[in-house]
């Protein structure tokens, strides 16, 4: 990206001065220069593209790990407001509705565990359904898939896959309300027949990580982290039948659009008025997706758990959080000292609620929000808590963000190559596709090291830990 | 695997697929495969079975976007995993074979697509030579 194009408004904030007679609102980028100038200029069209929709509040916002999507850039946000024709975007939620990450906390610390690390990877590898064409062992019948629908993680619970604690410490606490299964195609359930409990495959992952840094000892404290221990993260959204919705929906939405008489820039951007029919119909589609991915998350705990069991005995994994990026959530947020609904696209993004907000859980409420960013399978990730203050909606980075392209990396690397130089990095990668291994090789990826601090300065979270990867298992 | 790299074009997080041909059925054709070769590799796929496809649309971009979806609803609706592709075409109504077989472990894997998008969407005929390209979510 061209930063000659942009204005610095502080070290780590920068906006997109409109051009003469360009109607659009305010185009903000978080970040720094460096990062910014590793990114697209293709970014920089996209969410120019969203601060030109109907009844957006406020600007059109991009996170620190940024990257050219499809409609919306990924790591963009927007706010709109559906009593000022406010529209909804299949583009600003994306294809993998609600994909998110599950981080569970262990009792486990690294000088114990580390002995069995082998067993472990290839315990979790047998026993989490991954990558193409693999199915899980859980088929549901059309009212159970329904009922998955309305009910998220609490239907996964409620038949075994987990407890009640676990709902305590997963957004919307595991149950989004306004699904509406009759607004989701019969393909889109039909494709999710196979798939509850499976991570997919691309960049979703299940990594066993060691806490290895400490930045926020308060944090830490209330999130349950201390050095040396293990953690689990899981990435994965809403598999097939969210793949679907955003498929049925993306064309319909976008013909809605030129119906409506609402102006694309380009119609990636496919949208409605969220008071619209195709707008509600959507809004019911996208949160039955979500309930579906707080489920899928939470068998795939189950699954975790069990596995990890089989390698120590006396292991317990106990949910810190589930976050997803890729939503739209109606929430309310204080515009010019007044409370108002909006409805907040995140595409690539991640919810960051701050301190004493009242949707956090008590244990995290003065903590704020448990914030992930999911590093590549040879860096590391991030915990954060959302910060006081937060000007991006409560939004924060979600990853480290591609920096090369799938095709670029497959001609870079080679899938066995990087394993095994991965393992003599003492992490051990589990995958059926080589292919996917060179895509999402971790030099691929911008420095995720880059991403945080730049959203811990940006104001939007703290950082509170560092977590390495020892297993990872790949889709 | 990606058998030739005039059939993709880049994008930072997904894929971009191309499809040509001398007609524009042809240029969805290659397109469907340029999607499927994401998923494995093509020549180890038997035909064996044959899934007929229809719709209707009357723009040729969108008309793209629904051919490739459907092929990819259907696909993992019946797990089955496609490699040759025929697509006839009277105004806004299409018609198309796909062939292929079960998913079964003796295939490559390489990644699942998610969805074609509107993003870098173009139909369009240069010369002699119909083009259909945009980005697949992966």
């Amino acid at each position: 990206m061209n930063l000659q194009q942009l204005r610095q408004l502080q070290p780590y904030l920068w906006s997109l001065p409109r051009a003469s007679g360009e109607q659009r609102a305010e185009v903000l980028l978080y970040g720094t220069a460096p990062l910014l100038a590793s990114m697209d200029d293709k970014v920089l069209e996209q969410i120019a593209n969203v601060a030109a929709l109907p009844g957006l509040v406020g600007a059109a916002m991009t996170m620190p790990d940024a990257h050219w999507g499809y409609g919306f850039p990924i790591g963009g946000v927007a706010a709109f407001d559906a009593e000022q024709g406010g529209v909804i975007s299949a583009g600003g939620v994306g294809f993998d509705i609600s994909c998110g990450i599950r981080c569970l906390r262990s009792n486990l610390d690294l000088s114990d565990a580390a002995a069995h690390f082998t067993r472990l990877a290839d315990t979790l590898f047998h026993a989490i359904p991954a990558g193409v064409g693999e199915e899980g062992e859980l088929k549901l019948n059309p009212a159970q898939l329904d009922q998955v629908l309305q009910d998220g993680a609490h239907w996964a619970v409620q038949h075994g896959y987990g407890n009640a604690a676990d709902l305590e410490y997963v957004e919307e606490q595991g149950r989004v309300t306004g699904a509406v299964p009759n607004y989701v195609s019969e393909l889109a359930k039909k494709r999710q027949r196979g798939e509850m409990g499976t991570l997919g495959s691309g960049n979703h992952y299940l990594e066993v990580q060691v806490v290895e840094r400490i930045y926020d000892n308060a944090a830490a404290l209330a999130f349950g982290l201390h050095p040396g221990q293990i953690v689990i993260s899981i990435h994965c959204g809403s598999r097939g039948l969210g793949h679907q919705i955003g498929t049925d929906y993306l064309l319909m939405l976008a013909k809605a659009a030129s119906r409506l008489g609402i102006h694309l820039p380009n119609r990636e951007l496919a949208c409605a008025p969220i008071k619209s029919p195709e707008g509600r119909q959507y809004l019911g589609a996208m949160n039955a997706a979500i309930n579906c991915a707080l489920a899928n998350r939470q068998i795939l705990t189950y699954l975790t758990r069990s596995a990890c069991a089989q390698v120590y005995p006396h292991a317990e994994l106990e949910t810190l959080f589930d976050v997803s990026h890729n939503t739209c959530k109606v929430e309310t947020h204080e515009i010019d000292g007044k409370p108002r609904l909006l409805h907040v696209h995140r595409k690539g993004a991640t919810r960051a609620f701050g301190p004493g907000h009242a949707m956090l859980p008590e244990r995290y409420r003065a903590a704020g929000q448990p914030v992930v960013i999911g590093g590549s399978m040879g860096t590391g990730s991030y915990i954060l808590a959302g910060a006081s203050g937060n000007p991006a909606f409560s939004s924060a980075s979600h990853g480290a963000g591609r920096a090369m392209s799938r095709h670029q990396a497959l001609a870079r690397w080679h899938g066995r190559e990087l394993i095994n130089e991965l393992a003599q990095q003492g992490i051990l990668i589990r995958t059926r596709s080589m292919r996917g291994a060179a895509e999402e090789a971790p030099g691929a990826y911008k420095d995720v090291d880059l991403v945080a601090e730049a959203t811990e300065q940006a104001g939007l979270a703290r950082r509170v830990a560092f977590l390495r990867p020892k297993v990872c298992v790949k889709g | 695997m990606l058998t030739s790299s005039s059939l993709y074009f880049e994008h930072d997080a997904d894929i971009g697929i191309i499809g040509r041909g001398t007609t524009v059925e042809q240029a969805f054709e290659e397109a469907a495969q340029a999607v499927f070769a994401i998923v494995t590799n093509l020549d180890l796929v038997q035909p064996s079975s044959t899934l007929t496809l229809e719709f209707e649309e009357a723009d040729p971009e969108l008309a793209l976007v629904t051919w490739l979806n459907l092929l990819l609803g259907k696909a993992r609706e019946q797990g089955m995993i496609f490699s040759r592709f025929h697509v006839q075409h009277h105004g806004s109504k299409w018609r198309a074979e796909a062939l292929g077989e079960k998913w079964h472990a003796g295939l490559e894997r390489g990644v699942e697509v998610k969805g074609a998008t509107l993003t870098m969407l173009s139909v369009k005929q240069t010369g002699a030579m119909w083009e259909a390209r945009c980005i697949v979510d992966v």
